[in-house]
């Protein structure tokens, strides 16, 4: 079962090479999305069978986290349909620049998104250490060529940011694997295997200053992926240059699989007793990503860059969140699912408005309430959303992290938290509200064409691209009002397994 | 044996020196074509005794892909770009090389601040280790040209493989093969980044690549 979720998608990723007709591709791509959200459901309704050894098994924060790859994974490849027909697949001139440009084969493209769900899969699943890092560094190597989709030189400047930054970075967590290796060596002939549950199991024996150093090279390793500032600087070019589907994903599902990579490392320390040590690192480095967050989001005026710094801010808070510890584990753990969603429907409505206004500019851009009067509407109801205020999903996982820090008595942590929220809440209510108001203006001279007008319209806009992100905008909405309670049951075991409940 | 280990780790660290030294472009990348077949022996004369199976074929693979694929793919890389030195690099050779004698001096002193569990065969293994993974890292923020820094990534991890030899514990074959075949896929795709690079703006300056910031 574990195995079937993993093959799906790689195989279905080599089929991809050989079909020829773009409608079967397309197809191929929904079914595999349909079928691995199923299998995934399944997993939620009857946890499977532990695979190769206990190599592969599903506790609740895998569980958690591939729950969301899987439901976000699904969304997306609907938008995917709709954006890979409106498609111009000739040479086209770019928005920004003005230069002649193509897209890389679509065969490639889906080859590419397939494996990348597989590897995502295959982080979430994992329980050895090296195996965990195997598919960490995999999901860079394969979303490299979905940055890369328009070939253009912005596109091209941020793969090569990201290849070598995240590779760099992933080196060191591997690093940090060989610490914690010695940290597991007990005597000449007598290792501890690099398994989460045998850790945790001999977690009093290991050596503890290798085990400290193999946390820190793993927090700063995988922190790089999951873009905690310092160590953020390829993601708002990453986020900004890829295509809006890939941005959804490299945003809603990769972030998090670097996230629980870090809590893996986590869980062995607070079994060895560790936990305050891991904890105050990731208050601090939490802090500093909202900061830089939110410096970077006043005046900001690329609005996917805006985007790509709330991403920062809010891998600040998942990580201040597990920091705190004791009652925020849980609000971190429902901060990751309200972020996945609400960060994947922004970034899908800010496709739209890219679509339609060809620019990207916070400062021309103005009344897309009245261009595209759906995605318009879900623009605004997504960045409420996104600052957390009631009655969406954010609001409820932020404000259990704020009580718990209040009920430790961590009031300067407190504070700081929500100086920095307010100052976001302020830069990106001045730019959402300047591009969605007044007049129309920033379009494209010429009429903008409508090579989509086969299918069905929804307010003036294609089905395919205002649905999946209304899907998303409902799921925010309901997490916000009430949490069902399969999905309660495995936040609190996620939150008790990392020690932060 | 100690003095065969001894005498392979020096030559590992004059490598890196090598490497901070040169300015042709494919002097650096045989100098880690060097290194690498280098780091593929190291395994086979630190061992015990009896040389099991799975850690000539592991040095076997490593021979291969770290000394002969990586360097195929780097200087086809290189033969079609139009660079063929590394032009003053932010620090220049003469201050590389003191910067990496100072490295060697502190990785020593790291090393024997280290504790491992386990007595290694050679004390110096561990202060190799991290000297290499210091040059490759100098080498990324040092140099400008595209190729120069796949190169410090390699070094880096050279360095980091040197470290995983000394410990007693093997991870699985499995893990190992994993870990070499996700580099071989970096290395593989950045060359193609590279590549399209070169085509895109006519060289392989990263300093150059600047339109994207705040």
């Amino acid at each position: 079962m574990i195995l079937t979720l993993i093959l799906l998608p790689v195989v279905a990723a080599i089929a991809m090479l050989g079909i020829r007709p773009a409608a079967v591709r397309r197809c191929l791509l929904i079914v595999v999305a349909a079928a691995h959200a199923i299998l995934t459901a399944c997993a939620w309704v009857n946890l499977p069978a532990p695979a190769l050894d206990g190599w592969l098994l599903l506790d609740a924060p895998g569980l958690l986290f591939l729950g969301i790859t899987s439901a976000l994974f699904l969304v997306v490849s609907l938008y995917a349909l709709g954006y890979l027909s409106r498609e111009d697949w000739g040479k086209r001139q770019d928005f920004e620049e003005g230069f002649l440009f193509t897209n890389s084969r679509e065969s490639v493209f889906l080859c590419c998104l397939l494996l990348f769900l597989g590897m995502m899969t295959l982080v979430t699943v994992s329980q050895h250490f090296g195996l965990i890092w195997v598919a960490v560094e995999a999901t860079t190597l394969t979303s490299a060529p979905l940055i890369y989709f328009h070939r253009h030189r912005r596109s091209l400047e941020a793969t090569w940011k990201y290849i070598m930054i995240c590779s760099v970075g992933i080196a060191l967590a591997l690093l940090g694997n060989f610490f914690l290796a010695v940290a597991s060596t007990l005597s000449e002939n007598n290792h501890v295997p690099m398994l989460v549950s045998n850790l945790i199991q001999s977690a009093p024996q290991l050596h503890i200053l290798w085990l400290k150093a193999a946390f820190l090279f793993l927090l700063v390793g995988y922190g790089t992926k999951l873009g905690l500032a310092p160590m953020h600087t390829w993601l708002p070019d990453a986020h900004s240059e890829s295509p809006s589907v890939i941005s959804a994903l490299l945003s809603g599902a990769l972030l998090n699989c670097a996230f629980l990579a870090i809590l893996r490392v986590q869980q062995v320390c607070v079994a060895a007793g560790q936990g305050a040590f891991g904890q105050d690192l990731m208050v601090g480095f939490g802090l500093f990503s909202m900061l830089i967050a939110a410096a970077f989001i006043l005046r900001q005026a690329d609005f996917k860059r805006m985007l790509a710094y709330s991403s920062v801010e809010h891998v600040g808070i998942l990580s201040l969140g597990v920091g705190i510890g004791a009652g925020a584990g849980y609000g971190a753990m429902l901060h990751a699912v309200n972020h996945s969603f609400t960060k994947g429907m922004l970034f899908l409505v800010a496709g739209n408005i890219l679509a339609a206004y060809h620019n990207k500019s916070t400062r021309d851009i103005k009344g897309v309430l009245t261009v595209l009067p759906i995605s318009g509407i879900l623009w605004v109801a997504g960045f409420l959303a996104i600052i957390g205020s009631p009655p969406f999903g954010i609001f409820l996982s932020e404000l259990t992290i704020l009580k718990a820090a209040l009920d430790q008595g961590q009031f300067v942590v407190a504070i700081c938290y929500l100086l920095l929220l307010s100052i976001i809440f302020i830069g990106m209510a001045t730019i959402v509200f300047q591009m969605s108001q007044g007049r129309p203006a920033g379009l494209p001279a010429e009429a903008a064409t409508n090579p989509d007008s086969s299918s069905f319209l929804i307010g003036g806009e294609s089905a395919l691209a205002v649905i999946p992100p209304m899907i998303l905008c409902a799921v925010i909405l309901i997490l916000g009002v009430y949490i069902p309670l399969p999905l309660q049951h495995v936040l609190k075991q996620a939150a008790v397994t990392i020690g932060a409940y | 044996m100690e003095l065969w280990i001894d005498i392979l780790i020096v030559l590992l660290i004059l490598t890196n020196l090598k490497l901070m030294g040169s300015s042709r472009l494919s002097a650096c990348i045989r100098v880690v074509a060097l290194q690498g077949i280098l780091l593929g022996i190291l395994p086979l004369i630190a061992g015990h005794g009896q040389i099991p199976f799975r850690v000539m074929l592991l040095s076997a693979i490593t021979i291969a892909v770290k000394g002969m694929v990586f360097p195929w793919l780097l200087l086809r890389a290189l033969r079609t770009s139009n660079a063929r030195r590394e032009m003053e690099p932010f620090i220049g050779y003469s201050t590389s090389m003191l910067l990496s004698v100072g490295l060697i001096g502190l990785a020593i002193w790291m090393g024997g601040r280290l504790p491992l569990p386990v007595p290694l065969k050679s004390p110096l293994v561990v202060p190799l280790a991290l000297f290499t993974i210091m040059t490759g890292l100098l080498a990324i923020i040092s140099r400008r040209k595209a190729i120069t820094q796949v190169l410090g990534y390699l070094v880096m991890e050279n360095g980091i493989y040197a470290f995983g030899l000394t410990l007693a514990q093997k991870e699985p074959m499995l893990i190992e093969l994993g870990t070499l075949l996700d580099v071989f896929m970096a290395v593989f795709v950045m060359g193609i980044t590279i590549f399209h690079i070169n085509r895109e703006f006519d060289h392989i300056d990263t300093d150059l690549l600047t339109t994207l910031r705040d």
